[in-house]
């Protein structure tokens, strides 16, 4: 067969380095606050409370963080509680929350989808369609579009 | 009312009406500009304009000097004057940007245009006498990407600008050799040449291109549509208090004002929607149009209903919008009146139509609706 006689060494360039034109994310620093409490909202699910705890949860919620670990914590934190919470008093939980917690909630329900446990997708899929009839498309659409992701 | 226009199936990216509203000029994705007449209820078409190489991104048609102007993807713009045999004549325009071209307006005195593009610049032109051409000034600074929006202050001198990278911005276009220093206004009393008066962030979470920015008609508030389904008001006789709205809607595209605090914004949901500005919120109004929910045909045989649903899994094949458009809206343009006082709004869809909504029969007819 013919043999590749040029250097193709350029393959291993990264060329965007080269590109002054590049759009350059704004580097935010880490946000300070360092999210919910956790032991508050673990012991609200203790107590069989997981409605406040969802409350706790969202309004505590920070945006943005860059540590991966602690992403995966709140939402390992987040699952327990919206597993927690059953079908019959979804539609009370959602309307106690506010359009910027329904927004909050919605993200982290998408970030569930991402990865399934056993059950989890078919509880996942009644929160979403339950925020759904509240918060719109347009809930949807923030999820995709926000870049600071939960 | 709504008075649909059609012209073919090929979608209108953008359009353009004239002074007297009797001729229209709009691009159906592609290189070429058409400028039609009505007579009637007919639209003739009396001429074409298409000097361009790639898509034309955006018309505007100046209504007092009758000039239009054109930008495109080739990164050129021309402005087409009318000459004595009723010939759309090309004049140079020296642009000087490496990218695309996005979004054309003229100013309100109509003797400067600004020029959004890819290239992070917006450019400021005006017309040499000696050149016998328009030459551009540019701003450049802070902007970090493409342009998407423009418009323009009613002073002749500010302009907002929205963008990819999530932010909007107000400039000074001042240009010394065509106009007198502007006095203050409520976004700063500073104006030289590009200096960025005042910068918003589109969404603290950090997202959203900014699709449409609309000065309101007195100047001192800047409304903007936002990809993350949101219309924020920056209020600078209030000390640039931003009031965002977070919507259930999918994005709106294009905006402006219809009344003093009433904006009309339309988008990816195919029918406009009105959102009321008061002293600290922006609250929705409503859609322009009511859910025409098609009465399925009670004739169909029970043979078709059982093919229908082995073939398609359901009843019916119900692919209509209930709206008139059946495609998202790309651009809304006032007919009747002017900003802050319309009778008539125009909006431009991807289905290849234009329609034209009557306010005043629409509040009549629609008890909702709040004008």
């Amino acid at each position: 067969m013919a043999k590749n006689t040029s250097s193709n060494v350029f393959r291993t360039l990264d060329v965007d380095q080269f590109n002054e034109d590049n759009y350059k994310e704004e580097n935010d620093t880490d946000p300070a606050a360092l999210g919910p409490n956790d032991s508050l909202i673990t012991s609200l699910l203790a107590a069989n409370k997981p409605v406040e705890a969802l409350t706790h949860l969202l309004s505590g919620a920070t945006l943005g963080i860059k540590d991966q670990a602690a992403r995966t914590a709140s939402l390992t934190l987040a699952m327990r509680v919206l597993m927690a919470i059953k079908v019959s008093q979804i539609d009370d939980a959602v309307a106690q929350l506010d359009n910027e917690s329904r927004d909050v909630l919605m993200k982290f329900i998408y970030r569930g989808f991402e990865v399934p446990n056993e059950g989890s997708s078919a509880h996942l899929l009644v929160w979403h369609e339950k925020v759904f009839t509240v918060a719109g498309v347009g809930s949807i659409v923030r999820v995709l579009t926000d870049k600071k992701r939960v | 009312m709504t008075t649909v226009h059609n012209f073919g199936v090929s979608p209108i990216s953008c359009h353009s009406w004239s002074g007297d509203r009797k001729s229209l000029a709009l691009s159906q994705n592609s290189n070429e500009v058409t400028l039609f007449s009505s007579s009637g209820s007919d639209w003739k078409q009396t001429g074409l304009l298409d000097q361009h190489d790639l898509r034309v991104t955006s018309i505007d048609w100046a209504p007092k000097t009758n000039r239009i102007v054109t930008c495109s993807s080739d990164r050129n713009a021309y402005v087409w004057v009318l000459d004595d045999n009723n010939v759309w004549k090309k004049t140079l325009v020296l642009l000087r940007i490496n990218r695309a071209a996005t979004c054309v307006r003229w100013s309100p005195e109509e003797n400067k245009f600004a020029v959004g593009s890819g290239a992070k610049i917006i450019s400021i032109c005006y017309h040499e006498k000696e050149f016998d051409g328009w030459v551009s000034k540019h701003i450049k600074k802070p902007m970090q990407s493409t342009v998407t929006s423009i418009d323009w202050h009613p002073n002749n001198i500010l302009i907002a600008a929205g963008s990819t990278d999530f932010k909007v911005r107000v400039f000074s276009s001042f240009v010394k050799d065509v106009e007198a220093r502007p006095s203050p206004t409520e976004w700063g009393s500073k104006m030289p040449m590009g200096y960025l008066m005042k910068e918003f962030s589109n969404s603290s979470a950090g997202g959203g291109w900014v699709h449409a920015v609309s000065f309101s008609p007195d100047g001192s508030k800047l409304a903007w549509a936002g990809h993350d389904s949101s219309i924020s008001v920056a209020d600078a006789a209030n000390d640039m208090l931003v009031m965002k709205l977070k919507t259930n809607l999918l994005p709106m595209c294009s905006l402006t004002w219809i009344r003093p605090n009433t904006i009309a914004a339309a988008g990816h949901n195919c029918v406009p929607y009105t959102f009321i500005v008061e002293s600290d919120a922006v609250k929705l109004g409503s859609a322009m149009e009511e859910d025409k929910k098609k009465e399925s045909s009670g004739k169909t045989s029970a043979m078709d209903l059982f093919k229908n649903k082995d073939k398609l899994g359901q009843n019916e094949l119900e692919t209509k919008l209930n709206f008139t458009h059946q495609k998202q809206i790309a651009e809304i343009r006032i007919v009747g009146g002017q900003k802050g006082d319309v009778d008539t709004f125009s909006t431009c869809s991807l289905d290849g139509k234009i329609v034209v909504w009557n306010l005043k029969t629409l509040a009549g007819q629609m008890k909702g609706l709040k004008i």
